[in-house]
């Protein structure tokens, strides 16, 4: 079984092998090739260093892996290596000033599309993309388009934070439902029914980073409307994001708690383990808090798909990378870190220890035994196949981080919650998103 | 301890005649430091490099970056007033004017009233007073993130303590969604603002009103002037320097406010508390736009240069 891998001790020579490939190409003085063609133990000129900066996981267990990880590599391979953690708020401007002044990390994590963003500052890696690719099969589509650039790869895919229905089992069987509904309107009259009973459904319209967009974006592709077209034109005023608003504003009143409009990213998680929403759209965050702080909680709920809408179902994902910074007098040493990092033995390590929080870049990873272990976390591993990106079917782009970062999708759908007829917000986001697309 | 001569004593001759030490010609930096003009160039040479490095280039940088279309990773070229000109077609940037100002003068015109009133009580004597006086500063210490999280949670829509209350004692029987409607979040955010800033305008002002000589207050008092005529008319022109003074303090801080309002909202809902710094930010950094993102920011500099020349003026005149 692959996973057996996984125990697998990695030596020296186990790194060498897996870096000798790798390096091919590879035209430092002294580099990895040479090392391989000497077979001595790998090692960098004496004082290399590589910085990689991270943000704070919402896994602790997952950060204290990558730096284990990060001090394994640095041993083998004779480097100096430092992992910086940060807030996640606090990476754009961190980013933007490292790639400004042309110094600090050699590695950054790229969160969505930022490699769209910071292309100019970052290094091709388009050898470690493609081998990884061949070795584990092609990248989710989200991740691709996220990554490559211009037909480059600027980063490598690493993972992706996926959020699904977090949904209260016993309280959805009270209301009639033996199983999560499939199709929006069948959830509509389920949480119409939940909400009758004191237990509305839980869901963010606020500025936040994470959970307004995983509905504003899904709801409105699932609906078949989108921002723009695979052409970059603005298509939002149509009648089918009509019918998503339409849908929306029925939904907000029959079924959803009407804190939304101030909610930020935690707030439904508060509210899911106090009792007070029966099921709202979230990553496995509120099952892991369930599971060590109300067991009770955590057993009586699961996960479930995004529902299905008239043009079938969808997820926003971002998904993470890694950019080598083209900047950096390290690049051979961090790409070395990137390909062995994404090896078997080292990502199924990580991957273990983020125990379901995180979902692989390609489908090899849908495979580990993790997702047997714990059957509610099934739905995470699967929805990666209908996931989606900001901007779809378009590009991921600048502009389509302009539209994403002003919140036009979420406001739009905000302003009709509040009363603007749908026909409005609909036009009112195309002048919108028409200025960000410009 | 007299009568112990020390040896540099001893070495002095001691017939009377005490030797002066041949006066040494002062050097050529020495004679180029006696000239006066030279002199003030030297002793205000690291105050002008502070201002150059830290102040006058980051602010020429910032004009520069808002008549670029500079990116993060690319240079800009010079657009001209193009970042203008979008911003003043923005939506979005139209309410963030609008609401820079709202914020800005509500809550510094609170800020002037309680910090008076809590300035004109903490004047008088009573027990505790000085605990009193320092705890009043608490607000103003503590880290603004740090406090606005815990306002975050009283205005929070599921366990806000203020619906809590409410509820308890009768007045309301739904909850209030205290940042989930536009205009009631501004509020929210003036109200945090004012009870953040309050304490620096009571203890600035406490400073001024202690230095009020009392005697002043007793003619007045023989004269016939009850408490309010008082104030008015010998308190009030006493301390106005120091009160404009705050006041032109808690404006620019007001108006360049960024981390109450990123904690609180965000900008949101639907964009209906979006101030130009947080916005600023947004396109800036999030959307990595530098160039558009300090037009943003910049659009602040002509408003407070009109309220610095203003109220400089008026202290001068006053003066």
């Amino acid at each position: 079984m692959a996973y057996q891998e996984s125990s697998r001790v990695v030596n020296r020579r186990a790194f060498l092998r897996m870096v000798a490939g790798a390096a091919t190409g590879a035209a430092v003085a002294g580099g990895i090739p040479a090392i391989v063609a000497a077979q001595k133990p790998p090692s960098f000129p004496k004082g290399t260093t590589l910085n990689i900066l991270e943000w704070v996981s919402f896994v602790p267990a997952s950060d204290v892996e990558f730096k284990r990880l990060a001090a394994e590599f640095g041993k083998l391979a004779g480097v100096e290596i430092t992992v910086d953690q940060i807030n996640m708020n606090d990476l754009n401007p961190r980013i933007a000033s490292a790639i400004e002044t042309r110094s600090g990390p050699d590695i950054i994590m790229m969160i969505s599309n930022w490699p769209h963003l910071y292309a100019d500052g970052l290094a091709d890696v388009d050898d470690v993309a493609e081998e990884i690719a061949k070795r584990d099969g092609a990248f989710y589509e989200f991740n691709r388009r996220a990554s490559v650039v211009d037909n480059r790869w600027k980063s490598v895919p690493l993972c992706s934070v996926n959020s699904t229905w977090n949904y209260r089992e016993d309280w959805f069987k009270e209301a009639g439902a033996a199983k999560f509904p499939d199709t929006w309107d069948e959830l509509r009259r389920v949480g119409t029914e939940l909400k009758k009973k004191g237990h509305p459904i839980g869901q963010a319209f606020g500025h936040s980073l994470g959970d307004p967009n995983q509905w504003a974006y899904p709801v409105t592709w699932c609906f078949g409307g989108a921002e723009i077209d695979d052409k970059g034109k603005v298509v939002i005023n149509s009648k089918q994001t009509i019918e998503a608003l339409r849908f929306t504003v029925a939904f907000w009143k029959d079924c959803l708690d009407e804190g939304g409009l101030a909610w930020d990213d935690t707030s439904n998680n508060r509210a899911f383990l106090a009792g007070t929403i029966s099921a709202t759209i979230n990553g496995a965050s509120i099952y892991f808090v369930a599971k060590r702080q109300f067991p009770e909680i955590a057993k009586a709920m699961n996960h479930a798909h995004m529902p299905r809408g008239p043009a079938g179902r969808f997820y926003s994902i971002g998904g993470q990378s890694r950019a080598v910074m083209n900047y950096s007098k390290n690049q051979q040493v961090a790409k070395a870190f990137l390909r062995w990092f994404m090896d078997r033995p080292q990502y199924d390590k990580w991957m273990t220890a983020n125990d379901g929080y995180v979902v692989g870049p390609t489908p090899y990873w849908e495979k580990h035994p993790l997702w047997e272990r714990d059957p509610k976390l099934v739905p995470f591993r699967e929805s990666s196949k209908f996931g989606r990106w900001p901007g779809y079917p378009g590009q991921p782009s600048r502009k389509a981080s302009e539209a994403l970062v002003k919140y036009i999708l979420v406001d739009m759908y905000a302003q009709a919650i509040k009363g603007m007829k749908p026909e409005d917000a609909a036009k009112w986001a195309e002048g919108e998103l028409k200025k960000a697309y410009t | 301890m007299a009568e112990r001569a020390s040896p540099a004593a001893s070495a002095v001759p001691v017939a009377g005649v005490v030797a002066v030490p041949e006066a040494r010609r002062p050097g050529r930096l020495g004679r180029l430091l006696e000239r006066e003009h030279v002199l003030a160039g030297v002793l205000l040479a690291p105050a002008l490099v502070i201002l150059t490095v830290f102040i006058a280039y980051p602010f020429v940088l910032g004009i520069w970056l808002a008549v670029s279309d500079k990116v993060v990773g690319r240079p800009g070229a010079f657009v001209g007033l193009e970042n203008f000109r979008v911003n003043l077609n923005d939506a979005i940037f139209l309410r963030a004017f609008q609401n820079t100002f709202v914020y800005t003068f509500i809550a510094t015109f609170f800020k002037l009233v309680l910090g008076m009133l809590a300035a004109l009580l903490l004047n008088h004597h009573f027990r505790f007073k000085r605990i009193v006086r320092a705890s009043m500063l608490l607000p103003w210490i503590v880290p603004t993130v740090l406090s606005t999280l815990a306002w975050q949670w009283m205005f929070d829509a599921t366990f806000s303590v203020f619906n809590w209350v409410l509820m308890n004692v009768g007045l309301i029987s739904k909850r209030i969604l205290w940042l989930g409607d536009g205009t009631l979040a501004m509020g929210c955010l003036i109200l945090v603002n004012v009870w953040r800033g309050m304490p620096f305008f009571a203890i600035t002002l406490l400073a001024g009103l202690q230095t009020v000589n009392p005697d002043l207050h007793e003619a007045a008092e023989i004269d016939g002037a009850n408490a309010w005529q008082r104030f008015w008319w010998v308190t009030l022109p006493l301390i106005k320097p120091i009160m404009l003074v705050v006041v032109l303090f808690s404006m620019i801080a007001t108006f360049a406010d960024f981390q109450l309002i990123y904690v609180l909202t965000r900008g949101g809902p639907y964009s209906s508390t979006h101030v130009f710094g947080t916005y600023a930010y947004e396109i800036a950094m999030r959307a990595a736009k530098l160039g558009q993102g300090a037009s943003i920011s910049l659009s602040l500099f002509p408003f407070l240069l009109v309220v610095i020349v203003f109220q400089l003026w008026y202290i001068r005149r006053s003066d």
